[in-house]
């Protein structure tokens, strides 16, 4: 199969849309998610994404399968929270393996199963690390500013575990995502850079923060040139921004990006802003326009979408990509 | 030069190191090494005030700080993380990037955990060995950091020219070739050692430091230098006039030698052009090497000026000693009434007429205000305590007026202020009422539920330049609309001014302003803007301002009708068809634990742990999230100072049981039919008692996402399973209101607002207080939640309580049945105004869903269809029901 960095020289690739809206659309129960794995586990475990690839399978399934007819070219694995610390919500932290593991290979397996299909388009699986519940450079408690509820060293060993089994699993590439602590993040590479060097091999990373507001910031205060050359010191194949935002409240923020980075540049962006209640509901036509502006600007390598997106936004945006041509990293 | 390969640092902020920035300065004084001070503070756990020696060093100009905790008394491990997790929390010293500065691996490690920009390592070197180098350099690459390499080998510290380009050239092959190291990551010190201490050796300590920069720059490539600057001046310590003068001209050197990094104190460096002349040849001479007797000559004149002292800043500390009008200004902006009485007494004797003391020095003052006020620089809590200080000073003054006779107060222009008819919430309109009187307007308040009629009669017998109408429900919306159809019907031209919670730009320039031909009517989003757009409306550039304005409006008309057209309504039937459906067969319903209706109260006491304070500094435009916005860069020392302010009043109101938490709810039978849900008698299961009637959603969905109503969280009557529903009115009782006239009444617009604003946050605790002992014990369906103050404000419950006029069931009449069912108006005494608003304002109503798949969402916009369908199975005309929805309708 052809290197994705090669192919990155001649398109623009597209990255699936949102995991959550997609599981939503099935109005699971509580039972859906303990089915043959957690039937008489103590906490409540709805609302637990991850532990769908287990114990709903045909659900994630189903999902990869939509994106990638719709067009998308790598598919996020359902791994969003699938760290100890994440898991530690459900007190499921004995599983993360199974969980990153299963979740890669029900991804690689409908992926070849495409790219057999269409030899032309080979489709990519990017194991996706989330940025857990906890953030290593802010506290919690605002009375007591020194304190922390995660160390660099808890992350580190938990993103491992998660980077180890992805991998097992099968992944092609590894995303580093939806960042809104800088330092969370910083472990995650650490992390990942140890387990290549003892695996001897190296598989592309993608690194994508979250500006979460107009003030161009990540929520630990961090400007968006300011991030980048905090996770620079890994040779990424992508750097770019997802959630928080829509698509064209993202444009600044790229073009910061764009204009910085030695990496090719990656966005997914939300269906944009949450309505009064927290719903992300942009039509697929609305966020294509906005994501043409992107285009014409040459601004993005990968494109995608994050919360509210569904294969219908994915269609658009795959069909509008075909009429660009990418633009090459800016390193002079 | 290459782009990509200039040093890039981050704190929050990057800093990038180029030729154009020519020199990094870094500051050194959060050093237990180097500053006795620090040292102090961090062997007595005094961080708050170690803190504050980083900020002034980031103030001073540090574009990087440098942290030291090496010292035997300390832990410095735990030293280190401790003040590099705090420094986190200062937006203002974590912008520029932590230099982490230990001799000891582990400290060096554990401050790389802490830090989420890049910083750099200060420092390694092959002291220990290639091995060791390698080993640690490797890790600060995966850590991402950048590296201060120290001139030090095997052998021991460079000391000549010859020995420290010599190590240098090591390291540096052995980073970029063996750790692939980028090699702009790269900063050496080649050691800068003292002058001037009288030993031989000595003399060319400058000169080769100077000499082997310029060969690491020139030969390896992209490398960066740096070094302790005040290391040179050792010998003159005490001195602080040689001192600032050698490392002036050090500094000067080194960097034409192509030094681009220092650690230096700013505050102990003088501006190399404004050093002495006769001291800079001297200091020269030492640094490089010129003269045989320079040490010599330059401790002779360091003696000379030994007894001259640094120059000392003096602070006056002490405003009363001011002038006194000065003082009366002073007293405006900072709020303080203390003196406000004898200063004004002392003024009033300057001036022929006391009025003159108003339009002077008073108004002199409350400009200030006003403009700091207009530049982000001062916030409303503050100007509202300005506006009590000039209170104060005008009922001083009054008196003297009144006997002087004929003396009357100028004006900038007058302003009618009015909550619209059938709505009683006026905490933002006054708001903008005192802010605007702070800008010298005088203000003509007609206080709350005015009719349009009144509001006419009273600007024309005024002559007001300016109305401003205020509401929070969405019938006031409508009212808004009647006004400015009178308004224009009786040809009056007086600029309108719109605001409000429900309020918006597009609802002004659609609705009202279109039935506003001979005047204009404007929105207004805060009460910042107020002042600005009330003083456009009556200065000489109105015509234009208006003219503007109208254009602006003009386009908004345009792209609503555009965007209007672009997002097509279902018809109500489709809508219907695209409900959201649950799989009833596969839930349990919870039955209650008892049915019927209750009444409750709750002390002050309870609810203040339910206090949603976000929406609170929100009141006072303070935005921010709480508790975030206490320790916000920019508004959060007056978020603390108005918090404390609100907490010392919860402290009275429960002291003094200024209000009194009444509520009523009740839980009931139900099952839905349709759009609709019938409420059946707790007892008399078959007996219905009430119907309500829910709005659908009408807006074309993406696939798979439903058309809602609240009627889908119920089951339906022909499943045959029985449902339930609860609902509810609390309030926060009538007293609110009189004490806060009582406060008005002694101009006290600050004690009244914040005793508003807290009473309604009180009823919002009650509602949430009262929804989570529904649903752990009343009905008692999730009787294991469990779930902090923040959990119940994200809302992370089982279960809905949406409001009747909110967005989930906009329509404000069926607030008449949920009131008769509860028998609310006399168990709480909160009755309904002719707009269906509930008074006391701080009240608050709604129902209780139960089921797990229960969530918010709005109706939105609905076609009229669905009105004519509501007003059908209402059994009221059409006319009257889209009276009510017409703001949710095209």
């Amino acid at each position: 199969m052809k290197d994705i960095k090669e192919i990155l020289k001649e398109r623009i690739l597209i990255l699936d849309g949102a995991m959550g809206t997609m599981i939503q659309r099935h109005q699971l129960t509580e039972e859906d998610f303990r089915k043959g794995w957690f039937e008489n586990h103590k906490e409540p475990l709805k609302g637990n994404n991850d532990l769908l690839s287990l114990t709903r399978p045909d659900i994630i399934k189903g999902i990869h399968q939509a994106y990638f007819e719709a067009g998308a070219d790598i598919a996020e694995t359902n791994t969003f929270s699938g760290t100890t610390v994440a898991q530690a919500d459900y007190n499921l932290e004995d599983f993360v393996y199974e969980i990153n593991y299963h979740s890669a290979k029900i991804a690689r397996e409908v992926a070849d199963e495409f790219t057999k299909k269409e030899p032309h388009k080979p489709r990519f699986v990017a194991g996706a690390m989330g940025p857990t519940n906890r953030t290593a450079s802010i506290s919690p408690d605002v009375n007591n500013p020194g304190f922390r509820a995660i160390s660099f060293e808890e992350l580190r060993i938990a993103y491992k575990q998660q980077a180890e089994a992805l991998i097992d699993g099968g992944v092609d590439i590894l995303l580093v995502e939806t960042v809104f602590d800088t330092l969370n993040a910083k472990a995650a590479l650490f992390a990942i850079d140890e387990v290549f060097e003892e695996r001897n091999k190296r598989l592309p990373v993608m690194v994508s923060g979250t500006i979460t507001d107009q003030s161009g910031r990540t929520l630990t205060g961090q400007t968006t040139e300011a991030f980048l050359i905090s996770v620079s010191h890994m040779d990424l194949l992508s750097i770019g921004l997802n959630c928080a935002l829509g698509a064209s409240m993202m444009r600044p923020y790229l073009q910061v990006l764009k204009s910085n980075a030695p990496f090719y540049v990656s966005a997914h962006p939300n269906a944009g802003l949450p309505n009064e209640f927290g719903e992300y509901d942009e039509t697929p036509e609305l966020m294509g326009e906005q994501i043409k502006a992107f285009l014409e600007e040459g601004l993005v390598n990968i494109i995608g979408g994050c919360c509210g997106t569904t294969p219908e936004h994915i269609r658009v945006i795959s069909e509008l990509v075909k009429q660009y041509n990418p633009h090459p990293i800016q390193k002079a | 030069m290459n782009k990509y390969k200039l040093l890039k640092l981050s704190g929050l902020e990057p800093l990038i190191v180029s030729p154009e920035n020519n020199f990094v300065n870094v500051g050194e004084r959060t050093n237990v090494t180097g500053s006795r001070k620090f040292l102090r503070l961090i062997k007595e756990g005094n961080f708050e005030e170690a803190l504050s020696v980083a900020r002034e060093q980031v103030e001073g100009g540090a574009q990087i700080i440098d942290v030291n905790m090496d010292e035997g008394m300390i832990d410095g491990k735990e030293a280190m993380i401790k003040f590099l997790n705090l420094i986190a929390s200062e937006p203002d010293i974590a912008r520029v990037p932590i230099m982490i500065d230990s001799s000891k691996w582990e400290i060096i490690e554990a401050g790389l955990q802490c830090i989420q920009g890049k910083g750099v390592v200060n420092s390694i070197s092959l002291k220990e060995g290639e091995e060791i180098f390698i080993k640690y350099a490797k890790k600060i690459k995966r850590y991402g950091a950048a590296v201060i390499v120290m001139a030090f080998d095997e052998i021991g510290q460079a000391d000549t020219y010859e020995r420290r380009i010599e190590i240098c050239e090591r390291s540096y092959r052995i980073l970029v070739d063996k750790v692939q190291f980028p090699p702009e990551d790269i900063i050496f010190d080649p050691n800068i050692f003292p002058v001037a201490t009288g030993m031989e050796e000595h003399r060319n300590n400058a000169l080769d430091f100077f000499r082997a920069t310029k060969w690491i720059r020139e030969n390896l490539p992209y490398a960066h230098v740096s070094g302790g600057v005040s290391n040179v001046s050792f010998s003159f310590r005490g001195n602080n006039v040689v001192r600032e003068a050698m490392h002036a001209a050090f500094l000067y050197h080194a960097i034409q030698h192509g030094m681009t990094m220092g650690i230096v104190n700013p505050s102990l460096l003088e501006v190399y052009d404004d050093v002495d002349k006769e001291l800079l040849i001297k200091v020269e001479d030492v640094l490089l090497n010129r003269r045989d007797d320079a040490t010599e000559r330059l401790l002779e004149y360091a003696e000379k000026v030994k007894g001259e002292k640094g120059k000392k800043k003096s602070v006056d500390l002490s405003w009363r000693e001011k002038e006194v009008k000065e003082r009366l200004a002073y007293a405006l902006i900072k709020g303080i009434t203390d003196y406000i009485d004898e200063d004004v007494e002392e003024c009033r004797k300057l001036y022929t007429h006391p009025i003159e003391v108003i339009e002077g020095p008073l108004m002199d003052g409350m400009n200030i205000v006003g403009d700091l006020f207009g530049n982000g620089k001062m916030f409303l809590p503050q100007v509202v305590k300005s506006a009590r200080v000039m209170k104060k000073a005008v009922a001083y003054l009054l008196p003297f007026i009144e006997a002087e006779k004929g003396g009357k107060q100028e004006f900038a222009g007058k302003v009618l202020m009015a909550t619209v008819k059938g709505d009683v919430h006026d905490i933002g309109k006054n708001i903008v009422g005192v802010v605007l009187a702070c800008n010298n307007y005088e203000i003509i308040d007609l206080g709350v539920m005015v009719p349009a009629s009144e509001i006419i009669q009273k600007a024309k017998e005024h002559q007001v330049d300016v109305v401003g109408l205020s509401g929070l429900i969405t019938p006031s919306l409508d009212e808004m609309v009647t006004i400015a159809k009178e308004m224009e019907k009786e040809g009056l031209d007086i600029p309108l001014i719109i605001g409000g919670a429900t309020t918006s730009r597009v609802h002004t320039a659609v609705k009202i302003d279109e039935h506003y031909n001979n005047g204009q009517a404007i929105h207004v989003s805060d009460a910042s803007r107020a002042v600005t757009v009330v003083e456009k409306l009556i200065g000489k550039e109105k015509e234009l301002f208006i003219q503007g304005i109208k254009e602006e409006y003009q386009r908004v008309r345009d792209h609503y009708e555009k965007s209007r057209k672009q997002k097509p309504l279902l018809s109500i039937k489709e809508a219907r068809k695209n409900r959201f459906k649950i799989d009833w067969e596969s839930i349990k319903i919870d039955i209650p634990n008892f049915t019927g209706v209750r009444e409750i109260t709750v002390s002050v006491k309870d609810l203040i742990p339910y206090i949603d304070w976000t929406p609170f500094f929100r009141t006072w435009q303070l935005f921010g999230k709480y508790p975030d916005i206490l320790d916000d860069k920019i508004v959060g020392q007056e978020a603390r100072k108005l918090f404390h302010d609100a907490k010392e009043m919860l402290d009275q109101i429960l002291l003094e049981s200024w209000l009194e938490h009444r509520g009523v709810y009740g839980i009931f039978p139900a099952n839905s039919v349709g759009d609709d849900i019938e409420i059946y008698h707790p007892k008399q299961k078959e007996r219905r008692i009430h119907t309500q009637y829910t709005l659908r959603q009408q807006t074309k969905k993406a696939e798979g996402v439903p058309n809602y109503a609240l009627s889908d969280f119920i089951a339906p009557k022909e499943s045959g399973i029985k449902d339930y529903i609860g609902c509810f009115v609390v309030t926060s009782g009538m007293e609110a209101r009189e004490r806060a006239k009582t406060f008005e009444k002694t101009g006290d617009d600050y004690q009244a607002i914040m005793l508003k604003a807290l009473a309604d946050r009180l009823a919002e605790a009650f509602a949430e207080y009262l929804h989570e002992h529904v649903r752990k014990e009343y009905w008692g369906y999730s009787k294991n939640e469990y779930l902090n103050n923040e959990g119940l404000i994200k809302e992370k419950y089982r279960g809905i309580r949406p409001a009747p006029g909110y967005p989930a069931c906009p329509d404000h009449t069926e607030k008449i049945g949920l009131f008769k069912l509860l028998n609310a108006t006399e168990k709480t005494g909160v009755i309904l105004t002719d707009s269906l608003a509930m008074d006391p304002p701080a009240s608050v109503s709604g129902w209780y869903f139960a089921s797990e798949h229960a969530k918010y969402f709005g109706v939105g916009r609905i076609g009229k269809d669905q009105v004519e369908d509501l007003a059908k199975r209402k059994g009221v005309s059409y006319h009257e029901m889209e009276k009510w929805l017409r703001a949710n309708m095209d």
